[in-house]
């Protein structure tokens, strides 16, 4: 499942999705996010998968600083913790 | 065996009770401010007439907005599984699903088995849903139901800028102020919505079959404009309202069976 969290407002669209066929539920990427944005989770399938956290989906372009401008220049971020390239942002 | 989904929307409280997968009776309420007490109106509604009462369910899921404030509920699950469930029960062919609701607006990818494939909802802003058509039906004075059919009247375009419900009620005004027909105005507005639902659903993909849930899919006005701007004949159900409840009640179902049997209680 392509799981689409984010919205699209006036300045632009804020989506970060997570490809839970592809995430292994590992957990790399919540300990690697700066803002502290994802958590693991049971889906409702009953699989343990990395979402993006419920209070946060709302205000992601203000919370997550965005991969293509700030966090592809940091050495660890969420998309080099994820082994298996579950995760994508469109900012 | 008796199951029960409870679909707590932000706007409505549905309800679906199934024996043996088949939907033995089913109720739709306002929400309204409590909760709590709309999961407990529209259980009661779905139970009148059955002879059943909550004890004698083998599992209860509830799901929407308010899912995690059902007293009663064994379990919930968010409504974007609960849409393609129930969608799917009806129309085994549906690979593409747009939820129109009272306050928000998903669309929802899922596969052959009704599990969701690709999903996305747009609920940071309540622009051009359900409490917006209600907005818009109270400033021209038209019964909420009557606007679709209002609509389709329409003579000619008129381009609505926004669907934000700030700025779309002020241009709505000054063109009633004018004299344009209200069947114009309504055919412009929905015409607006269609295109937001459009692009929600090109982040998705748009499959062959479509269908439209949850209360805005009653009104033919706007059904007629997604068609449109889809470009696909979405399937409708009987009462699309209830899908988000009855893929809830097959979740119940399912999980009912794999527990072995109604519950002890």
């Amino acid at each position: 499942m392509r799981a689409n969290y984010g919205y699209t407002d006036g300045t632009g669209d804020y989506f970060i999705t997570i490809d839970t066929d592809k995430c292994n539920g590992c957990g790399d990427c919540v300990a690697a996010c700066p803002e502290n944005i994802f958590e693991l989770a049971e889906d409702d399938y009953g699989k343990v998968v990395a979402v993006v956290k419920e209070e946060t989906r709302k205000r992601v372009g203000y919370v997550c600083p965005g991969f293509n401008g700030v966090c592809s220049r940091k050495e660890v971020n969420c998309h080099s913790a994820c082994k298996n390239e579950a995760i994508s942002h469109t900012w | 065996m008796f199951v029960a989904g409870v679909d707590i929307g932000s706007r409505g409280a549905k309800s679906v009770i199934m024996e043996d997968g088949n939907v033995l009776s089913y109720s739709i309420c306002d929400t309204g401010p409590e909760s709590v007490r709309a999961a407990e109106l529209t259980m009661a509604e779905a139970l009148k007439g059955t002879g059943l009462s909550l004890k004698d369910f083998s599992y209860i899921v509830a799901t929407g907005y308010g899912r995690v404030l059902v007293p009663f509920a064994n379990a919930n699950i968010s409504e974007i599984s609960c849409h393609a469930r129930g969608a799917h029960w009806y129309f085994p062919s549906v690979r593409t699903i747009l939820d129109m609701g009272g306050q928000d607006c998903k669309a929802i990818n899922c596969d052959e088995q009704g599990r969701v494939t690709n999903f996305i909802m747009n609920d940071k802003c309540a622009g051009g849903t359900g409490r917006f058509l209600e907005m818009i039906a109270d400033v021209l004075q038209v019964p909420l139901d009557e606007i679709g059919s209002l609509s389709l009247e329409s003579t000619q375009d008129l381009p609505f800028s926004t669907v934000c419900a700030v700025f779309a009620k002020s241009e709505a005004l000054a063109l009633l102020k004018k004299g344009v027909p209200k069947g114009d105005i309504l055919s412009g507005l929905h015409d607006a919505i269609a295109v937001r639902c459009r692009n929600l659903l090109k982040r998705v993909s748009i499959e062959k079959d479509f269908t439209i849930t949850g209360g805005i899919a009653k009104n033919v006005g706007m059904v007629n404009k997604v068609k449109e701007k889809v470009g696909l004949e979405p399937l409708l159900a009987t009462d699309p309202q209830i899908i988000g409840a009855l893929g809830a009640a097959l979740f119940a179902r399912e999980r009912a069976e794999s527990q072995g049997g109604p519950r002890e209680s």
